[in-house]
């Protein structure tokens, strides 16, 4: 296992990279903006953010305000068989510099052959069938600072083939450059204690985060089943986060301790988590059976890396009741069972877990939604309570409402500080 | 065996005189299919308005291509252009004459394709009057069929048929169809709930002629005659027979439709 320290420190040249490659992206829409009308959209949003209890550590604040921006610029040409996209994302966040972050989400050229279909670029890309948690989905680096549902991704360099055939689709991926997971910073909330410092990560590749992964997919739909088989060989998404003792000077304390010259050893002075990054093989299968009103879906995973084999699922079902009581509205039921064989070892808490949710959907000319969700630890106590709505306000506008709780999180659990850090955010989005 | 049945029927059903008002009433919508086959695949874009009793007004706006398949239901791809939260948004229907349609959403956020449950036949479309089941492929045999007689209405000639819906969980008991004598196609429908009430009303009107042969109109309006609320529908840029195939409508189509 090769340990290699990467730079502490942002350079200079890093933080102009978004500047680059937006002014590359903007000049080569440029370039073949005569064949095409360039579509410009996107979304603005604005989203305050309230804790309902005062910080576990002095620096967090008790509320966040957050301002974000993701533009969408679409030209097609050659009679739509080739396009460019490019959706570059900026959010600046009040309470945490990490928070506070670009990413060009994507950059995408895409062409349609006779038999075949050729993306490259910076892109997103979704497997998978379960709602609670997105065990096969393995292409993109998560998010995390965005929410902590797992739900946002970051831009993935990728190279993708797709052959749609009779016998389903066959996908084939090459991921040049890996992303590395965002975490929350040390003055932001809904973190770990000790906070992860980014800045310390390290790869089992040699290459570190130039290694070149490799992916490929075949999917079909036969009758009512939709099926996935998946293969990745390559750097985890999801780190091992090992405890680092730092001296007083930032440096790595060695084992023996923090010396200065003329001195005895001291212990470390403050003790990180460091993201470790193994190199894994995944073979995935995902299912979801769609009988009328009932969706049967799993998702199974086979990992191995250099700690031992395992195997983890999601499994379960969606079950929703279409215009009940004569209504408009529909009303889903979902329930799944999540299992990952590292049990107390797995780098996330949901190694046996219980999720059930109700899902509402008004179907009126707002389009208004309501998501209340339940994750219970099958052999603790831990709970997470998640309540999500959201409503359109005239044409343009979107209105969403987000609160999260947790609740017996043990004091010594690496995510107890999240005892304290239920909270209520509101949305407002304009799409332009 | 079955197309020269067809034919017989086809040929025979404005004058024939032995026949029970289910079979003339069948004799009349296979007819109305058969003039209406062979346009192989078709786009279109259109405009939904949908309007209160208050008078507000809110805009749908979306693209369909539709492929015809022979011997079963037709393929379609919608995508969303309006409102803007749902741009981008894409649904595509794989239709079946008796089974249940295969259906999936693509939702651009996550760049995910969802399989969904086509049980919702009853469910108001993106918040407007029309209901998945209005806007769904009629295949001849979706319906139990019954002419009633026929009638002039607003200076046309026209046979009014009773829908029965074959599939299950329809929202109507029945429809009631007014079709057009001179271009074949439906100009009217009356839409009665379970309880057999009077629900909506459609009206369809100014037709235009693609292709020397096929009847498409420019407007569609359908009223909640319970609630008075409304939405009307204006399709533009017709384009038919352009050459689409079944990958323009398989589930890597979805992903990159735009």
């Amino acid at each position: 296992m090769t340990a290699e320290p990467l730079g502490a420190r942002r350079s200079l040249a890093s933080s102009l990279a978004p500047a680059r490659i937006m002014l590359a992206a903007a000049s080569l829409l440029a370039v073949v903006s005569p064949l095409g009308a360039l579509e410009v959209s996107g979304r603005v949003e604005i989203e305050p953010r309230a804790f309902l209890h005062a910080p576990e550590h002095p620096p967090q604040e008790r509320h966040g305000l957050s301002f974000a921006i993701q533009p969408e610029f679409y030209q097609a040409f050659d009679d739509n068989r080739q396009s460019l996209l490019f959706t570059p994302f900026l959010r600046v966040d009040s309470a945490d510099d990490r928070r506070s972050h670009f990413d060009v989400r994507e950059l995408m050229y895409q062409r349609v052959f006779d038999d075949f279909d050729l993306r490259a670029g910076i892109g997103r890309v979704f497997w998978g069938v379960t709602e609670s948690y997105h065990l096969v989905d393995v292409i993109n680096q998560t998010d995390l600072v965005e929410n902590v549902d797992l739900e946002d991704k970051l831009g993935q360099p990728l190279v993708n083939l797709s052959f749609a055939r009779d016998w389903g689709v066959l996908d084939l991926f090459v991921l040049p450059g890996f992303r590395e997971r965002t975490y929350p910073g040390r003055e932001g909330r809904l973190r770990s204690e000790p906070f992860v410092d980014t800045s310390r990560a390290t790869y089992e590749s040699g290459a570190g985060r130039d290694r070149v992964d490799f992916a490929m997919r075949w999917s079909h739909a036969i009758g009512d089943f939709d099926i996935g088989v998946a293969h990745f060989r390559g750097t985890s998404r999801e780190p091992r986060l090992l405890p680092l003792g730092l001296c007083a000077d930032g440096q790595p304390a060695p084992s023996s301790g923090c010396s200065r010259a003329g001195s005895s050893p001291t212990p470390p002075a403050e003790v990180v988590l460091a993201p470790h990054y193994d190199i894994v093989r995944r073979t995935s299968l995902d299912l979801q059976a769609t009988k009328e009103a009932m969706l049967w879906k799993a998702e199974l995973l086979h990992e191995s890396g250099p700690g031992d084999a395992y195997l983890a699922w999601v499994a379960g079902f969606e079950y929703t009741w279409f215009g009940i009581r004569g209504s408009d509205r529909d009303l889903g039921l979902l329930v799944e069972h999540l299992f990952d064989g590292r049990g107390g070892r797995a780098p996330h808490p949901l190694e046996n877990d219980l999720f059930a949710g109700i899902r509402l959907g008004l179907n009126d000319e707002a389009s208004t939604e309501l998501v209340a969700a339940i994750v219970a630890d099958a052999e603790g106590d831990a709970t997470a309570l998640t309540l999500e709505a959201s409503r359109r306000i005239r044409d343009d506008w979107r209105v969403e409402l987000e609160a999260r709780a947790w609740n017996g999180v043990e004091r010594d659990d690496p995510m107890a500080p999240l005892r304290r850090d239920d909270y209520i955010q509101l949305t407002l989005v304009r799409f332009f | 065996m079955l197309l020269p049945i067809v034919l017989l029927t086809a040929t025979l059903a404005p004058t024939a005189h032995a026949q029970t008002p289910e079979e003339k009433g069948m004799a009349i919508v296979t007819e109305m299919e058969r003039r209406d086959s062979g346009w192989k695949d078709q786009r279109a874009s259109l405009v939904m308005t949908l309007r209160n009793r208050q008078g507000q007004e809110s805009r749908r706006e979306l693209r369909i291509s539709t492929l015809e398949v022979e011997g079963d239901g037709d393929k379609s791809l919608s995508l969303f252009e309006n409102p803007r939260d749902v741009k981008g948004t894409a649904f595509l229907s794989h239709t079946h004459a008796t089974k249940p349609d295969d259906q999936w959403l693509y939702l651009p956020a996550l760049k995910r394709v969802k399989r969904i449950s086509s049980r919702n036949k009853s469910g108001s479309f993106m918040g407007s009057e029309f209901a998945y089941e209005d806007l769904a492929s009629q295949e001849v045999d979706k319906f139990r069929y019954k002419w009633l007689r026929d009638e002039e209405l607003d200076g046309r000639q026209t046979m009014v048929v009773e829908y029965f819906p074959q599939y299950e969980h329809s929202g109507y008991t029945r429809q009631v169809v007014w079709i057009d004598k001179d271009i074949w196609r439906i100009v009217k429908t009356e839409y009665y709930d379970r309880r057999n009430a009077l629900l909506k009303t459609l009206t369809i009107e100014d037709y235009r002629q693609y292709l020397d042969r096929f009847w498409r109109p420019d407007v569609m309006h359908m009223v909640n005659n319970r609630t008075g609320k409304s939405t009307r529908v204006e399709w533009q840029d017709y384009r038919l027979s352009t050459g689409l195939t079944d990958r323009d409508f398989d589930r890597n189509a979805l992903k990159r439709a735009r």
